[in-house]
């Protein structure tokens, strides 16, 4: 089988202009070979780094009880796993991501899915101003984002809250209980625009001939866009959930600009966070052994949530 | 366009309501910009006092003095240092890019469904889980506080190769190709001054997004670059925010300066986004 692919391929294209099949090769990794290369060294190395980091520990060579000696990498076997993954701030951070993620991707995707639709039905013709009004926050730095919105927030300063403090209702947006909501919104005000731009562009693809055909067959519009346009726009909708799943995983800007006001967030509020505090020493288990410990903890949580939705997805497809 | 609503037209109601969910959503997406422009030129008082959505007594210029002071003169310097960086990882980036694209796409190479493989999982891979191993990787290199801890990360972009390959399917013909070879031109040079040429746009578009997603790194920066005059931006402007009781109205003054480069972008070369939201939701 794959010998005979092998060779209908090599049919076309290079081989029979007399050029080798080697030399085709040898070209082709010329062009290959600058990616290959730096991917590994930002991609592999890294991961292996972090394996090999996540089973040592720098550990004083005295062995007294207050150390002593020079600092020596150590082979810890799983004792860095086992810490971290006792450590209750990882499953606390861990449950704040999901919980967030549960409600803002929804809402997110949601949103931006109704404005593409809005977008596309031509009620409203000039729809350029929207297009961009609605994509501009995607160009602001998720940092100053969540900068920008921690001091509409704040309490001395928030314009919201001059409205509804007026009428004997603010709310207060750094609350335990809130913070979660102001930061899905951060998260959403910056990316639903991005997404309503991929699902415009999945509409517009669509033939017009076929709402066309809908209409004489007596179609309402609505039915036009639940039968034709949200089955059309679903793969570009589901890469956007699975993609979106994916960055709430590494939320860190948010919470790590949000903590500066609201020192109760501490230093491990999201799993990143803490990875991130755990190799600066600000957060325990303190290290590059607990941190990549961490950050590999994450990347299999991630891998298994990724997997996890790819069936979910065929099975619905099915 | 008129002709796609056939016999149907919206009634009265559908279109009032979807103004006025669009110009809610426009309002959401607009306003915190607006406050921000507007608390800009406000000193802390007058933001206690006055109403966020009017003016008050013009503030600009101590606020722009504070903004220097506080970062010790070092603000256009971290402006400076975010185009530097982005636009170094942007055009490295879209080489990389585009000529890893066309090695995939048009040369059959023993590896390249590894490396077709790579990618993706690359676009899938949370990659600020990367951060603190590269950071430990960076250190044995002897690349931590130095511009290239930022660039050369920033450099490998899966999106990118991504969007290469589909241009490179998409517009540049194998015949073309062939006749340059038959003309006797070398592999390089074909792809410089053949391929380069026909992928112009395209370039556009993988450039802009490298260089928004290296402006906009936040972890990245912060993990590897310690001194304060590496610093880009949006690093920059963090450790401002960390000060107690800050002026704000020269902090927002420096979050606006900040991004106002890549609003140029952004606006000056929308089209080209829009090429490559629009690649992304189709394939």
């Amino acid at each position: 089988m794959a010998a005979r692919d092998r060779r209908a391929r090599g049919g076309r294209g290079f081989g029979r202009r007399g050029f080798g099949r080697s030399h085709e090769a040898r070209t082709g990794w010329m062009f290959l070979s600058p990616f290959v290369l730096l991917f590994a060294l930002c991609f592999l190395a890294p991961i292996v780094v972090s394996v090999r980091a996540a089973f040592h520990r720098d550990l004083p060579t005295g062995g007294g009880l207050y150390g002593g000696g020079e600092l020596v990498e150590t082979f810890v076997g799983v004792e860095n796993f086992a810490q971290v993954l006792a450590t209750p701030a990882l499953w606390a951070g861990l449950g704040r991501v999901v919980l967030f993620g549960i409600f803002q991707i929804p809402v997110m995707i949601g949103l931006a899915l109704l404005l593409a639709l809005l977008l596309d039905s031509e009620v409203v013709r000039r729809v350029t101003v929207f297009r961009l009004g609605f994509f501009l926050p995607f160009a602001i730095p998720g940092v100053i984002a969540a900068l920008l919105w921690t001091y509409i927030y704040s309490p001395r300063l928030s314009p919201i809250n001059q409205v509804l403090g007026a009428v004997g209702a603010p709310i207060d947006f750094f609350h335990p209980q809130m913070i979660l909501v102001s930061m899905a919104n951060m998260t959403t005000w910056t990316f639903a625009g991005y997404n309503m731009l991929i699902f415009l562009a999945a509409l517009q693809a669509i033939p017009r001939e076929l709402y066309e055909a809908a209409r004489i067959d007596g179609a309402s519009e609505a039915r036009i866009v639940w039968a034709i346009k949200i089955p059309m726009v679903a793969p570009a909708a589901l890469l956007a959930v699975l993609l979106s799943i994916i960055g709430t995983i590494q939320l860190f800007n948010e919470p790590t600009v949000l903590a500066t006001v609201n020192p109760w967030m501490g230093n491990d509020f999201t799993p990143m966070v803490l990875a991130y505090n755990a190799m600066t020493g600000q957060a325990q288990p303190s290290g590059a052994g607990p941190a990549s410990a961490v950050s590999i903890v994450m990347a299999v949580f991630a891998g298994v949530l990724a997997a996890g939705y790819a069936l979910a997805q065929r099975r619905l497809a099915r | 366009m008129s002709a796609a609503w056939g016999a149907a037209r919206p009634r009265r109601a559908t279109v009032v309501v979807t103004w006025l969910v669009l110009i809610g959503a426009l309002l959401y997406f607009l306003g915190p910009v607006y406050w921000v422009v507007v608390s800009a030129t406000k000193s802390n008082q007058d933001l206690y006092t006055t109403s966020g959505l009017l003016p008050a007594a013009n503030h600009i210029a101590e606020n722009y003095a504070t903004l220097l002071a506080w970062t010790q003169n070092q603000f256009w310097r971290w402006v400076g240092n975010s185009v530097f960086y982005s636009a170094a990882a942007g055009v490295i980036g879209t080489l990389v890019s585009v000529a890893v694209g066309y090695g995939l796409a048009k040369f059959k190479t023993p590896g390249g469904a590894a490396v077709q493989v790579a990618v993706l999982a690359g676009l899938l891979f949370p990659i600020a889980l990367l951060t603190v191993p590269l950071y430990l990787l960076f250190i044995q290199l002897g690349l931590v506080n130095t511009p290239w801890a930022v660039i050369i990360p920033s450099c490998v972009s899966p999106f990118g190769v991504f969007l290469g390959r589909i241009y490179v399917e998409a517009s540049v013909p194998d015949e073309l190709l062939e006749a340059a070879r038959l003309d006797g031109a070398s592999e390089l040079r074909i792809f410089f001054a053949v391929v380069l040429r026909l992928l112009a746009p395209a370039m556009v578009t993988i450039f802009l997004f490298i260089f928004v997603a290296t402006w906009n790194n936040f972890l990245l920066p912060l993990m590897m670059l310690t001194t304060n005059e590496l610093k880009p931006v949006t690093v920059g402007l963090y450790g401002m925010m960390s000060y107690f009781n800050p002026q704000y109205g020269a902090v927002l003054q420096g979050a606006l300066l900040g991004v106002l480069p890549l609003i140029v972008l952004f606006l000056g070369l929308q089209r080209y986004w829009q090429a490559g939201l629009a690649s992304g939701a189709v394939k």
